[in-house]
Formats: C-alpha cells, structure tokens, sequence
C-alpha cells in the first residue's frame, strides 16, 4: 500500500514538485506569450498572478495533500471525501484522475519526440534532412488525411511509455526521486551551457544574421500599452496557472506522503520558484536569441505570433544548431535532452496519482498499478497518435490540459476556503511550517485568488476576437460578442468552421468528426473514473457496515 | 538591447534568483523536523 512509502529527503521532494512543474512550456510558451503580449510588461501581470494565484494556489494544494494523506488518501478523490460532511466532494477529485490520466497520454507522446530528437541529433539526423521535411513524415502525416501512419514515432511513444511505467514501478522514494535527482540539475546545467553559448553568438560566427540581443530585447522590452489590454493579464494569468501544473492533482499527490508536521510553506515556495528561475530565466534566454541570432527579429516575430515557440523548437533549431559545428549534435542532444527532463518529471506526476488511486482505493499492486497506468495512456494516446492531422491530439490539450485545469482549480479553492473552512485552512497551511506565511495570505487565498481564477476562467470561455474592448464595443453597438474559435463556448459551437460537417464529399471522415468523437471519448473517460470511484466507495461500505 | 528592456530584465532576474536561491538554501539548512524522513 502507498501508506508506507515516503519521500527519501526533503531536497528530493522539492526537486520532484519543481519538475512536475518545469515542463516544455517554460521553454517553448513562455518566451513567445512574453514576447507577444507587451514584452517585459508581461511579466508585471505575470509575476502579480504569481503572488496572487500561483503561490496560494500551491500551498493550498500542497494542504489538501498532506491533509489527505493523514487518511490514507494519495489520489484527489479521496483527499477531497475528506474535506467536508457532502458525498459529492469526492467527484470534485475525478478531475484529478481525469486531468492526469488523459494529459499524460499526449504529453507522454510529446516527450517521446523530445527523445527521439536526441537520438537524431546525435546521429546528424537533422545535417541531411531539414526538421521541416522530417516531422511531418516522422509523425506519418499525409496530406488531406485525419490518419496518421507513425511507424517510427509510434515506437519512441512505446519506449517512452515503457520507461515512465519502469520509474514509476521502482515507487516513489527510488524512482520517481531519484529521476528528478538526476533530471533537474542536468536540465539546469544544459538550460545555462546553451544560453550563455546562444547569447554569446557575434557576427563573427558562421550564419549569424543579428545580435542574439535583438531576441532578448524582443522578450524584454516593456510595452506598457500591454499592461491597459485584459488578453495580457489573461494570457500571464494562464502562463502562470499552466507552468505551476495547478489543477491537476499532481501537486496534492506528491504532498500527500508527508507526515502530518511536516511543513508545506517553505517547500511549497522552493518548489514554485525553481520553477521560476527555469521559465524566466532560462525559458526566456535560449530559444528566441538563439532563433532572432540565425533567422532574424522578423522571421522569430512571425513565428511566435500564435504565442507558442513550438515550431522554432522542433522545427526550427535543429538546423539551427548546424551553424556549431563539432558541437552541434551535443547542442541539439542538449535541447531535447533538457526539453526530455522537464517533459519527464511531469509525466511521472501525473502517473503517481493514478498509481496511489489504484494502490489505495481497490488495493492493487505497484508493479500492476504502473502497468495499469501505462496499458491506459497506450490506449488513449494511441488515439492522439493515429489521429493526429484530425486534430485529436489539440483537443486532448484544450479540454484536458487547459480547460479542466482551470475548472479543477477553481472547485479545489472554493472548497478548501468555503467547505473545509479558511480557519482549518490557515492551520493546515501553517503547521510545521519553516518560513513565516505573510496573514494577509489567508484573505488572499479565501478572496483574491478565487476571484482571479473565476476572470482566467470566464475569460476562457468567452474569450473574443481581438481586443475585449472592441469586443465590448461591438455589444454595445447591438452587433453581439465577437466569440473566438478557440474560446470554450466557441470551440463548442464550432465557431469559424462554416464548413462543419462530419464526412466530406467522398464520405471520408472529416476533421470535425475527429473532434467530436475525441470530446465524446474524453467524456467518456470522465465517466468511467467517476464510475471507479463510485465502485471504490461502494467496496468501501461494504467492508466497513 | 534598450536601456528599458536591460532595467526589466536585471530587476525581474533579480527577484526571481533572490527568492529561489533564498528558499532553496532554506530547505537544505533547515534541520528535519520531528519524524521527517529527510
């Protein structure tokens, strides 16, 4: 059973909740929402968000953890059957098998990539073939199909899968730990040799068009003007909520095998400031100066405009790295390899709350639970893998990793302020605690940080095209809200897809039917771990009459 | 890089390694508590 297991030593705990937290967003997100929403002005709302949101929002998962955990409880269902009289709450904690669980399947096939670029980087891979050229027929991608036929990519994914499965069998102490021992400080060592290496980039370098400086200054330079539009505070808002990996049920399960004094606080804010020192110092000096130093300011504009630097990651850097001559495999094996650890340590997270659910609830075995866990990210995965042209694997990120997040989150605060009560809150917050916990934080956490989560998640769902002032205007003026496409509400009704359809002419499926049918399946997934812990509470009362 | 886009960064890297550095050493000096594993 979980309940014998425990963290070997403190530093290891801070190190495995940094990683969970440091993903490929704080490299490949954040510099491009930084740059394209006011620059160094970004980073008022963001690191406001990050007092405001980020840090109660930490200490109150790390709370409801370790409070589970005192019940025998390391999976959020349990942890939350335990914060009030109401047989509901424990459904509140399905989010928190669901967000894992269906996360994990395609961030684990994202972290497969991460891995086979290593190995292609190593072998010049990317010297005879542009990444452009290779990605799409490493993904198997053909042109006008929903399917894909990734042979090769298909095998990193089982690869992957079978090492996530392999750490997390070894429990949590010898596995989990000792990879974010291992993980954490090589991502920090690689994440500063290619910074200094990129910023020190001079004309008098092979392929240099401009000063990597020209990319620093694009990240940072204020543009107040950002701090007056609402999209900026809430694209920092999300950036914040997104890189702490809040609202999922990671954070609870790890603080869960803490014993009942240890503190929470300090570890908390180690934890979440690791974080920080990799997305804004080190997420915020590789990919664009080094990109701005070979391809130009504008090209490096263009491409983050969508406010994502995925496609200068994977598509754009290998090549890149060319320019370095003997050091241009290390380079590239460099990148991945530090993309892989964040990618890593976050996944093994989001497998342990599945494992503890499995191990507590219905009393399985480690080895059987980690198995379980790794047949079923196969099986969901696979979906993001053969139907990735068809949008599946975007749905999976929108609904599951962005918008149950945010709904996960504000449930989880409203409970633990309003239903467990702020006065045992504050308690649990505080006790044992190594840092003195500033008072004012607990009006923040019962007030300002439920409010905040409410504006990111209304603003998610009825997010506007263009500005909201405009958006605004555009009501006033009797001509309605201008829905974005990618808004909840705007998703949902298919907005700006005027060619909605599930087969097209020739019968063949459509891209609108793999979306349907991958919100169906996710839907579906959310029932059955609702129906588990029904099924686990049912056992439950029959043992004990 | 502008005189600007220099003063956001020193002043935001600044608080950023303060309160990493700061709670990081914390954690490693601050003996285990009663019944803490580490």
């Amino acid at each position: 059973m979980t309940g014998s297991q425990r963290w070997g030593t403190r530093v290891g705990l801070v190190l495995a909740m940094a990683g969970n937290a440091v993903g490929l967003g704080n490299f490949l997100r954040f510099p491009a929402q930084a740059a394209q929403n006011g620059g160094g002005a970004f980073l008022i709302p963001y690191l406001v968000s990050f007092v405001l949101m980020g840090i109660p929002l930490l200490w109150v998962e790390w709370a409801i953890g370790r409070h589970g955990g005192q019940y025998g409880h390391h999976s959020a269902p349990g942890m939350f059957d335990r914060m009030g009289p109401y047989r509901w709450l424990k459904y509140v904690g399905v989010f928190g098998l669901f967000t894992n669980l269906t996360v994990a399947a395609y961030y684990c096939y994202i972290e497969s990539w991460t891995l086979a670029y290593v190995w292609h980087s190593l072998v010049g891979t990317f010297r005879e073939i542009a990444p452009t050229e290779f990605f799409p027929h490493y993904l198997g991608m053909h042109e006008g199909s929903v399917f894909a036929v990734p042979t090769q990519a298909f095998l990193w994914f089982l690869g992957t899968l079978a090492l996530n499965v392999w750490i997390l069998s070894r429990g949590l102490a010898k596995g989990i730990e000792t990879a974010a021992k291992i993980g954490m400080p090589l991502l920090i060592v690689f994440g500063v040799v290619l910074a200094v290496r990129g910023l020190l980039l001079g004309p008098e370098d092979p392929g240099v068009v401009q000063s990597p400086l020209a990319g620093l200054n694009f990240v940072w330079e204020p543009k107040p003007s950002g701090l007056l539009n609402p999209s900026t505070w809430l694209a920092a808002a999300g950036q914040i909520f997104f890189t702490l990996s809040v609202g999922m049920g990671s954070i609870h399960c790890y603080a869960a095998y803490l014993k009942r004094e240890q503190d929470v606080a300090l570890n908390a804010a180690s934890a979440g400031w690791m974080n920080e020192f990799v997305e804004v110092v080190l997420g915020g000096s590789i990919l664009i100066p080094i990109a701005t130093a070979y391809l130009g300011l504008q090209a490096v504009q263009a491409a983050t405009m969508s406010g994502s630097g995925f496609g200068l990651g994977f598509l754009t850097l290998p090549t890149l790295f060319n320019n370095w001559g003997w050091l241009a495999p290390i380079a590239g094996a460099m990148w991945f390899g530090l993309l892989f650890f964040a990618g890593i340590t976050s996944s093994l997270a989001m497998g342990q709350p599945i494992l503890a659910f499995l191990e507590d609830e219905f009393g399985v075995r480690r080895a059987r639970a980690a198995l379980t866990f790794g047949v079923a990210t196969l099986l969901l995965g696979s979906v993001c893998v053969w139907l990735y042209p068809g949008g599946a694997f975007d749905e999976f990120d929108f609904w599951s990793g962005t918008f149950a997040l945010v709904v996960f989150a504000l449930g989880e605060v409203f409970i633990f302020a309003w239903i467990f009560g702020m006065e045992r809150g504050w308690q649990e917050i505080t006790r044992g605690a190594d840092m003195n916990v500033p008072r004012v934080f607990r009006y923040v956490i019962q007030y300002v940080t439920p409010a905040f989560i409410s504006v990111v998640f209304v603003g998610a769902l009825v997010k506007p095209v263009g500005r909201w002032g405009a958006a605004l205007r555009s009501v006033l003026a009797g001509e309605g809200w201008p829905l974005a496409p990618d808004s909840v509400i705007g998703k949902v009704l298919h907005v700006g897809d005027p060619q909605y359809q599930w087969f097209d002419a020739q019968g063949n499926f459509t891209n609108d039917f793999v979306q349907d049918a991958t919100r169906i399946l996710l839907m579906l997934v959310f029932l059955a771990c609702a129906a588990l812990v029904w099924r686990a509470w049912a056992l439950k009362r029959r043992r004990t009459p | 890089m502008t005189g600007a886009a220099w003063a956001m960064l020193a002043v935001t890297w600044a608080v950023v390694l303060y309160f990493t550095v700061r709670f990081f050493l914390k954690v490693l000096r601050t003996p285990p508590s009663d019944g803490d594993d580490g």
